[in-house]
């Protein structure tokens, strides 16, 4: 398999922008730590000095193609990994963005890791990164770890359901398959817990949230012109904080308004400050679409009709939904 | 601040039995923006209509709360007694206090304070209610009965007698439904076809009425008044236009050996065919199955033989659209099948056969001439044995049978009974039933006669089992009355099954938005009061499709279906519901969520430019709601994530403020 590295991207980026394909280039950029990495848009090739790829670029541009594309008059490059596609799918279904005003190239993906789980290992204090075959971390106490890539990998690439593109316009490298994920074990543990226990669960966890925002900022299903809690006409606008148990509302709202449409990406629990492992959520409400409904992977195909707002004659009748719990 | 006037009704002692209504009126005098509450005996009286009115003008009232029956019932009562005290309709709204409250609670206090919480929910939303207006649309003068038996039958007949017309459904190649197949009817014994049929050649006469054999509906859209309807006419391989009925190419068909469905497969027919005499329309048609010139081109006799030359071996099937005013639902029934119910050895002998099968047998155009001859050896019958309730009644059985009465067989069973007693006294007759049932004019009479003056053995009992012996049918029963096990050795058993709506129906009712019931019969609008019309606008009941009936009730109900329809053609325009969604494009993402949930299609997007900062405009997808398709059913603003698209009456922050106001 070809190794896809930060000089691959830069050459087809430069390429692209030289030959006058695209005239502007989503990716990567380092911010304050090394393993701070952010999304960046890149107008030309000089630019692109700054481009970096490694361990650390899980961010999902899909959702940046909304703004983006309506920035140009010629396309967008943007570098998809397998799981990004999904979402890229999903925002074409929603009439997000303009398809003819993008230029997707597909990247393998061997996972990315979660730098708290680098944390735990070579403790805090950490003054670099480096990533090849090992991670390979100093500290500013003059110490240097290695780390197995796959003692770190972030959760979602751990329990990863597929490492198959379902869109791009040219691809890097061999394309992978579906895979066979164990992604719902962790709902399945949820759901063997009493009511009483789910929900001190959830307490714990979601009484954690300092409401910043993050995850809806970061969602590639959130893209509404307006987010209901930030309308005021809304009647849910002030029901997100008025107490203990309505701070939950935020989460549990917003993983109803996502529900069928999120391709669980995982990019929710990746930017949490809080750790708050919010994907579970939206994953428990895609088991269920799948054992009520049957199978259904949101972002698979543009233009497929989510069970949610479709309506065939063998859907089951809400009382079934309830005993086949 | 609204003004708002709270009514609270006793309904005599329907609620002020299990709600303190002055206390009730009493904790809703302190809620925001009311500034008069009151009680009275009946709110839907003129009085107490005249009290409403007499409050709005006295305390310049904005809203009105009426805590009263459920708002299907008066709702349209007290929007009415507004719009005459000046104030918007819309401005009212009712707290079910009855049937969701007095009426399922036992305790005064529980039921007290479940009342006021109804009233403060109600207040709560009228204090975000907003005046509004209905519009108008126009009203297409055309209807639709789907359903070519006597029910569709008859009110096709008087819908294109009012002058307006009419096109009938049939999935069947001729019109006349299940009546077309009965020998006599009760309780005055007249001959079914010697009724049937004129009517039948009524409808192909009238020139109000077409009618769509062989067809069947694919497709509804749009809303009383303007439905858009496609009818898949299905290929019947002969020209209809053309086509004389002369009946040659069926005396010529060579392949002969094909079950006959109109008598229920006691005898066969050929591969062409007119399904009976008085068909109508009498045209032929080829039955692809079975024809050899369609399954492998080898034949084409029918096409030599046919001096009209209507013969069209490649006609395909046709799709018909059309627009309706309004449409009447005439599917009407089946017997059940008889496969689970063993007992009775139904598909172990040929001579237990089902009631309609019966009726083959003694009809004079059925497949022993009239003669009752039994199926297995065309021998005469000596000893009857009628087994009434099968599947019917049946709340035990409920994976074989159905829990409510069928309502037709016991007369039925009686007119066999008496018909087989007149022209056969030297047969015995039984009859196994549970009860009797005989309500209606006559019927009473008739069932005495057959037993006091034909002799025929009424035993309270049911049949246990029947096993065929010999050329005998062995039967096991209880006589209750006497306590007594009886066997009798019968020649012929013959099954009362259970009636059900035809398969037809359920997608029918999805297609139509029409509710059903758990036995699949049509739910009308109102069970006493709207018994013809069912509760979705512009959708009407006849016949069996709405639950078990004879032929002088189906008749009836026809006639009222018509009624109703005629009532709605002859308007020129109807007012719409302002309860309808829009969208705020403001708002609106365009993901085109709501399109796909609405029932409708009362969704479009359009390219809207939009004034940007700095000067720039912004091209955007949005949503457009049709209000002249708009239901108001809400599917849309549930899966709108921006909460763009809202439903005027019943907006998100409206109900948002009722659940708040119960929870508070």
């Amino acid at each position: 398999m070809q190794k896809i590295t930060r000089d691959l991207l830069v050459e087809k980026a430069v390429s692209l922008l030289e030959n006058g394909t695209v005239d502007m280039v989503l990716g990567w950029k380092k911010g304050e730590f090394d393993y701070d990495i952010t999304p960046a848009v890149f107008a030309d090739a000089d630019s692109l000095k700054d481009f970096v790829f490694d361990d650390f670029c899980g961010a999902n541009f899909s959702k940046y193609l909304i703004s983006n594309t309506k920035k140009t008059a010629s396309k967008v490059l943007v570098f998809l990994k397998p799981c990004d596609t999904y979402s890229f799918n999903q925002l074409l279904t929603e009439h997000r963005f303009d398809r003819e005003k993008v230029y997707a190239v597909g990247i393998p993906c061997d996972g990315m890791v979660d730098i708290h789980k680098i944390r735990a290992i070579s403790g805090e204090g950490i003054a670099k990164i480096e990533c090849g075959e090992k991670i390979t971390v100093s500290t500013i106490y003059d110490e240097t770890v290695n780390i197995e890539k796959a003692d770190v990998l972030a959760e979602r690439c751990v329990t990863c359901k597929s490492k198959k593109h379902v869109a791009y316009d040219e691809l890097l490298g061999e394309d992978g398959e579906v895979l066979e994920s164990a992604r719902f074990d962790e709902v399945e543990k949820l759901e063997s817990m009493t009511a009483d226990e789910r929900f001190e669960f959830w307490q714990g966890e979601l009484s954690r949230c300092i409401r910043c925002n993050a995850c809806r900022d970061v969602c590639p299903a959130c893209t509404c012109e307006k987010c209901v809690f930030d309308n005021p006409a809304s009647p849910v606008e002030n029901k997100a904080a008025a107490n203990s148990f309505e701070e939950k509302m935020f989460h549990i709202i917003r993983a109803f308004h996502v529900a069928g449409r999120c391709t669980d990406c995982g990019e929710c629990s990746r930017v949490c400050p809080q750790h708050i492992p919010l994907h579970l959520l939206n994953r428990k409400f895609i088991k269920d679409i799948d054992n009520f409904y049957g199978e259904y992977q949101a972002g698979e195909e543009v233009g497929s009709r989510a069970p949610l707002v479709n309506y065939t004659t063998e859907d089951l009748e809400p009382g079934e939904a309830v005993e086949g719990r | 601040m609204q003004r708002i006037g709270v009514f609270v009704c006793w309904c005599g002692s329907n609620i002020a039995g299990t709600v303190d209504v002055q206390a009730v009126s009493e904790a809703l005098k302190n809620e925001p923006g009311v500034v008069f509450s009151a009680n009275y005996q009946y709110m839907c009286s003129q009085a107490g209509q005249n009290m409403i009115i007499d409050a709005v003008k006295e305390h310049n009232l904005t809203g009105i709360v009426v805590c009263s029956c459920s708002p299907r019932m008066h709702e349209a009562t007290f929007r009415k007694t507004a719009a005459t005290a000046g104030l918007n309709p819309y401005m009212v709204e009712i707290a079910n206090i009855r049937e969701q409250c007095s009426w399922v609670h036992k305790d005064m206090l529980t039921g007290t304070e479940k009342a006021i919480i109804l009233g403060k929910a109600a207040v709560a939303k009228v204090n975000l209610n907003t005046p509004l207006v209905a519009g108008e649309t126009p009203v297409t003068k055309r209807a639709l009965v789907i359903g070519g038996g006597i029910a569709g039958i008859q009110t096709a007949l008087d819908i294109a007698e009012a002058g307006f017309p009419v096109d009938i459904v049939e999935t069947k190649p001729t019109i006349g439904g299940k009546m077309a197949q009965l020998d006599k009817t009760f309780p005055t014994l007249d001959c079914a076809a010697c009724i049937l049929t004129p009517k039948m050649v009524d409808v192909a006469q009238n020139e109000n009425i077409r009618i769509f054999s062989y067809s069947e509906v694919t497709e509804v859209k749009g809303f009383v008044g303007n439905f858009d309807v496609t009818v898949k006419k299905k290929a019947r391989y002969v020209n209809e236009d053309i086509c004389t009925g002369c009946g040659a190419c069926v005396e010529k068909c060579p392949m002969k050996k094909v079950p006959n469905e109109f008598n229920l497969g006691m005898d066969n027919r050929s591969a062409i065919y007119i399904p009976f005499a008085q068909a109508v329309p009498k045209v032929a048609t080829i039955d692809p199955n079975h024809c050899n010139m369609l399954k492998n081109g080898r034949c084409g006799v029918c096409s030599k033989v046919c001096a009209a030359g209507a013969i069209d071996y490649k006609q395909q099937d046709e799709y018909i659209q059309e627009k309706y005013g309004a449409i009447v639902v005439a599917t009407g029934f089946n017997p059940i099948s008889m496969d689970k119910f063993d007992e009775y050895a139904y598909n172990q002998s040929k001579d237990v056969i089902t009631s309609l099968e019966f009726e083959r047998l003694t009809n004079a155009a059925g497949p022993t001439a009239g003669k009752l001859l039994r199926p297995s050896d065309l021998k005469h019958p000596h000893t009857i044995v009628f087994v009434q309730c099968v599947g019917s009644r049946c709340a035990s059985c409920a994976e074989k049978g159905k829990e409510y009465c069928s309502k037709i067989c016991c007369m039925y069973t009686a007119k066999h009974a008496m018909l087989t007693r007149d022209k056969y006294p030297d047969t015995e007759v039984y009859v196994f039933y549970i009860d009797v049932r005989t309500p209606g004019k006559s019927f009473d009479e008739f069932y005495r006669r057959a037993v006091e003056e034909y002799g025929v053995h009424y035993i309270k009992g049911m049949v246990g089992k029947v096993f065929p012996e010999g050329d005998k049918l062995k039967v096991q029963a209880s006589d209750l009355l006497n306590n007594k096990q009886l066997h009798i050795d019968a020649d012929l058993v013959v099954l009362a099954a259970a009636i059900e709506p035809d398969k037809s129906a359920r997608p029918l009712a999805t297609m139509l938005t029409a509710s059903m019931d758990t036995n699949d019969f049509f739910t009308e609008a109102h069970p006493k009061l709207r018994p013809v019309e069912s509760p979705t606008a512009g959708v009407f009941l006849s016949g069996t499709c709405q639950g078990p009936k004879d032929i002088p009730e189906t008749v009836s109900q026809a006639s009222a279906a018509a009624a109703k329809v005629v009532s709605l053609l002859v308007k020129d325009k109807l007012k719409g519901n302002p309860c309808v969604a829009s969208s705020d494009e403001l708002m609106c993402n365009g993901c085109s969520s709501c399109e796909r949930v609405c029932p409708y299609g009362a969704i479009t997007y359009e390219d809207k430019e939009f004034r940007m900062p700095n000067r720039t405009v912004a091209i955007r997808r949005v949503a457009k709601v049709n209000p002249a398709v708009c239901q108001g059913c809400g599917c849309c603003t549930v899966v709108c994530p921006s909460g763009a698209m809202d439903l005027r009456g019943f907006a998100n922050r409206q109900i948002i403020a009722e659940v708040d106001a119960i929870c508070k």
